[in-house]
């Protein structure tokens, strides 16, 4: 039976979760948010940026999925969505697999070599062995 | 019989370590890195191909792949080697010419050969944590439809 990756039908949402995270504030942010939620002031606050330039990032969070934003009224803290950074966790499996596959070839091309230099050895000494 | 895994470390912000056991004696693992007619049938993600592979193997000569993925899509990579020693070390830069890993970076590759089997160690030290995290993040660029294909079959195989 084909199994299927569980982000196939995220890819899109995977492209906004890995440009939102290609920004070292948004996850200085995501930092901030594993200790608990916070508001936009607080979250703001070690940052040498404005609040609305952190709100901005925000916006890019949620979009992404990384965040909720509360609906209490006024304060409206930022949650950290556990769920879609696990997708991105998972997802970074995968950069091994990049790896892991080239290197799967690369057994192939040493087998291959080798057997050729068993062929040259056991065929050593034999002058006029065709190359 | 080996378990030829690959590990994928992180031991410091700036770099990723790849370690790979290989059944094969160092010097042709050392000539599958270096050698282009034998680079050209190994390296890069799966539906890419490396159309131009230009190997300059002395100190302050310079490496240019270019690679064609899906769609036609070209990338170009390049850069110098800064240390050569056949068969058991190699260290040279790497930079992308779109410029999706920002900045340079140094690649640091050892063998180390026991009992026929060699060990591949590279150390891929980037210009920032912040570039570093990016590239952790960036197979996606080179194909996430193939990237998931293999996530299938890894998931298949078990």
């Amino acid at each position: 039976m084909k199994q299927v990756g569980y982000a196939l039908d995220e890819p899109e949402r995977l492209d906004a979760t890995f440009a939102a995270l290609a920004d070292p504030i948004r996850r200085a942010i995501l930092a901030r948010l594993a200790q608990g939620d916070a508001t936009v002031k607080e979250i703001a606050a070690p940052f040498p940026v404005s609040q609305p330039a952190i709100s901005r990032h925000l916006k890019v969070l949620e979009g992404a999925g990384l965040i909720s934003r509360g609906r209490v009224a006024q304060r409206r803290p930022c949650h950290l969505e556990g769920r879609q950074l696990r997708l991105v966790v998972d997802w970074l499996e995968t950069y091994r697999g990049y790896w892991a596959e080239a290197y799967g070839r690369l057994d192939e091309l040493l087998d291959e070599l080798q057997a050729g230099d068993d062929v040259r050895q056991s065929s050593g000494g034999r002058e006029g062995q065709g190359t | 019989m080996t378990a030829k895994t690959l590990r994928v470390t992180t031991p410091t912000p700036t770099d990723i370590v790849l370690t790979r056991v290989f059944n094969a004696p160092r010097h042709l693992v050392f000539d599958t890195l270096t050698k282009p007619e034998l680079l050209r049938r190994w390296f890069g993600a799966r539906g890419w191909r490396l159309v131009e592979c230009e190997v300059e193997l002395r100190v302050g000569g310079s490496w240019r792949f270019v690679s064609v993925g899906p769609d036609g899509l070209r990338m170009g990579q390049g850069g110098v080697y800064r240390e050569i020693q056949a068969p058991d070390r190699l260290v040279y830069t790497e930079s992308y010419d779109d410029q999706w890993v920002p900045g340079e970076s140094l690649v640091t590759t050892v063998l180390t050969e026991r009992a026929g089997l060699t060990t591949l160690q590279t150390t891929l030290r980037y210009s920032s944590p912040e570039v570093r995290d990016l590239v952790l993040a960036t197979p996606m660029e080179r194909g996430v439809g193939e990237s998931y294909d293999r996530l299938d079959e890894v998931l298949a195989s078990r």
